[in-house]
């Protein structure tokens, strides 16, 4: 099967009908998109608090992460364990960019993504051709060799104490983000703009063809598609989102720990998407926000936060059987359709 | 990196001794815990994701029924028993709810226990290391094999854990249960239509499975500090295990523990630093190489 006839094959199962709705909800897309900054960045005006500032900072690092990973898992049913690595990546290129070479902001932001796509590539190409649970635990390998290769390399990385020192921060285009506020609206604007990148990839045929993956890989090949492109691409493409996540992690943190390469950040996004629920594109962003408000909450109130985080998670698992999202669109479904059904 | 120590000790029959031994317990409790893992997943279809505190909770029950009775063989029985109880309640109660859901449910379903059981043990024990004391039975010179120290302790250990694991192999091979368990894992729809209780079953064998984890927590009890969270890297290491050998495969676990604990044992005098790198790297070059483990039976 050469190159042209898979495309050709994916453009003549998708156009017709998909093309006109997708082409119209671009534009709400964006609209969405540009409102839902205008909000963010509206924010520090009304609330001076810079608790809540730092929480959306931190949504933001998360919530890019989570949602990349939901390309993985839920839009292409790859669940990767290792996708923390690419966190970590994003948040070690950055701050060793900075602090080593003293090169403007967004050229070392572009060089991370550059490097964190040399890193996404090669390891995609290893652990696609993996399926289910054996893709699972080779990317969890990838990532802990990733994390034993950040404690051992102590001269670069500063071992287990992490890069300290700061992460120097000149400000560029008149952009100081060493300015907390500016920091706050450059997180916010890289959290709308990745969000709306990644929803144009899930709703381009691409994404409908990930989708044809996750619900049959087979019959996927059968028809032309090169399962195994098509997954790295997507692998790589969600690896550089989650490398922005961690670049604003490290960013607001102002350096670098060997906790953000580790496997529980897989963990995190993974319990994140299914808090939020996988089916959803907005799905991890809100299971972030929920992850968040409960950890802090929690903390503040007992030192046993485990039980009460477990316990809650055990509601989601055994009581709601899916993530909050899944549950309030089919509740809403429901009640639409209910009243219908009746009259 | 320090190659030389490394060539230093294969060349000294004592060092390649003690290495070794260590090695060996490192493997042998590592089996444990791994072949628990692995009968569960090969029976139950799920990946447990908290065994690791059945480890810790294997530990803690031997520590206190010793600090009780000052009795070893107590100790050890009242881990196993204990974490044998807590598997069932746990199998019965919460994950016989997740079977027909979603692979990431069930993973959550543990995630939430393995948070759970930590902050309980940090509740009952108290946040800080502890340490049961080498019972007084063992408080014996140590053994010198080829000029390797060789403590007693850990040929009994060795010893439990072989035989463990020949009960266990014959067991499944030539026992009527082994059988019906065999069944289960293959067709338990066809199991449960001979009026066999497979919900016994699987019970059972989550039951067996923690039992196993408990015994090598009340073993390790004596040599290794006590903490709240123990059992998570040794359920990282024991993934890596039953990943090596072969999800399913009893041999496969034995092998892949054995192949970790040399590593773990030799690599910590070649490269202390990366020794936990090496292992990865094997598991990654496992994983390339045989994607369904060493005894793994082929996926496509």
């Amino acid at each position: 099967m050469t190159e042209l006839q898979a495309e050709r094959a994916s453009e003549t199962l998708s156009t017709p009908r998909i093309e006109t709705r997708s082409f119209r909800s671009r534009y709400l897309d964006v609209l969405i998109a540009l409102i839902a900054f205008a909000v963010l960045a509206a924010l520090p005006l009304f609330f001076g608090s810079k608790a809540l500032l730092d929480f959306v900072i931190r949504c933001s690092a998360f919530g890019l992460f989570a949602t990349s990973l939901n390309l993985l898992v839920g839009y292409t049913g790859m669940i990767s364990f290792g996708h923390g690595m690419f966190f970590g990546l994003g948040a070690y290129g950055f701050g060793l960019l900075m602090q080593r070479t003293g090169v403007p902001i967004p050229v070392a932001f572009v060089a991370t993504l550059a490097i964190t796509a040399v890193f996404a590539a090669i390891i995609g190409a290893i652990c696609v051709r993996l399926k289910e649970i054996y893709f699972a635990f080779v990317t969890l390998a990838f990532q802990m060799l990733i994390h034993s290769t950040i404690l051992t390399w102590a001269s670069l990385t500063g071992g287990d104490q992490g890069l300290r020192g700061g992460i120097p921060r000149p400000a560029f285009l008149g952009i100081d983000l060493a300015n907390h506020v500016h920091l706050y609206i450059t997180s916010c604007a890289l959290l709308v703009l990745g969000l709306l990148l990644m929803r144009q990839i899930a709703q381009s045929p691409f994404g409908y063809t990930l989708r044809m993956i996750r619900d049959n890989a087979r019959r996927t090949s059968f028809i032309g598609i090169d399962v195994w492109r098509a997954k790295l691409t997507i692998f790589v493409l969600a690896a550089l989102f989650a490398s922005t996540g961690g670049m604003v992690m490290a960013l607001f943190v102002s350096g670098a720990y060997p906790e953000f390469a580790y496997w529980t950040i897989s963990g995190e996004g993974i319990f994140i998407n299914m808090l939020g629920g996988v089916t959803t594109f907005l799905g991890p962003t809100v299971g972030t926000v929920l992850l968040l408000v409960l950890n802090d909450t929690v903390t503040r109130f007992t030192e046993y936060h485990g039980i009460v985080l477990g316990v809650v998670i055990l509601f989601f698992a055994i009581g709601l059987r899916k993530g909050l999202m899944d549950y309030v669109l089919e509740w809403y479904a429901q009640r639409r359709g209910g009243p219908g059904e009746r009259g | 990196m320090d190659i030389d120590a490394l060539a230093g000790c294969l060349a000294s029959p004592a060092c390649l001794v003690t290495q070794t031994t260590s090695g060996l317990i490192i493997g042998m409790l590592l089996f444990l815990v791994a072949v628990g893992l692995t009968l569960i997943f090969g029976v139950l279809k799920v990946v447990n994701f908290s065994h690791g505190a059945f480890y810790m909770f294997g530990a803690y029950f031997a520590m206190t029924a010793y600090q009780l009775s000052e009795s070893f063989a107590l100790a050890m029985l009242c881990g196993a028993a204990g974490t044998a109880i807590l598997g069932l309640i746990f199998e019965r109660v919460f994950m016989s709810r997740v079977y027909g859901a979603d692979v990431l449910m069930q993973l959550l379903v543990c995630y939430a226990f393995v948070l759970i059981f930590d902050d309980v043990v940090r509740m009952v024990w108290g946040p800080e290391f502890k340490s049961m004391g080498m019972p007084s039975a063992f408080q014996v010179p140590p053994l010198f094999i080829a000029g390797g120290v060789v403590p007693p302790y850990y040929l009994l250990l060795i010893g439990v854990a072989l035989a463990a694991a020949m009960v266990l192999g014959l067991g499944l091979a030539r026992t009527r249960i082994g059988k019906v368990i065999r069944a289960a894992a293959h067709n338990p729809g066809m199991v449960s239509a001979l009026g066999i209780n497979t919900g016994l079953i699987y019970g059972g064998v989550f039951a067996l499975g923690g039992m196993l984890a408990g015994l090598a927590g009340a073993l390790a009890a004596p040599v290794r500090s006590l903490t709240p969270g123990m059992g998570f890297s040794v359920l990282i290491e024991s993934f890596i295990v039953t990943v090596i050998g072969g999800m399913g495969s009893i041999l496969g676990a034995l092998v892949g523990a054995l192949l970790i604990g040399l590593i773990r044992s030799f690599g910590s005098l070649g490269f202390p630093l990366f020794t936990e790198g090496l292992m990865y790297l094997f598991m990654v070059i496992v994983l390339v190489s045989r994607p369904s483990g060493l005894f793994g039976k082929e996926v496509a």
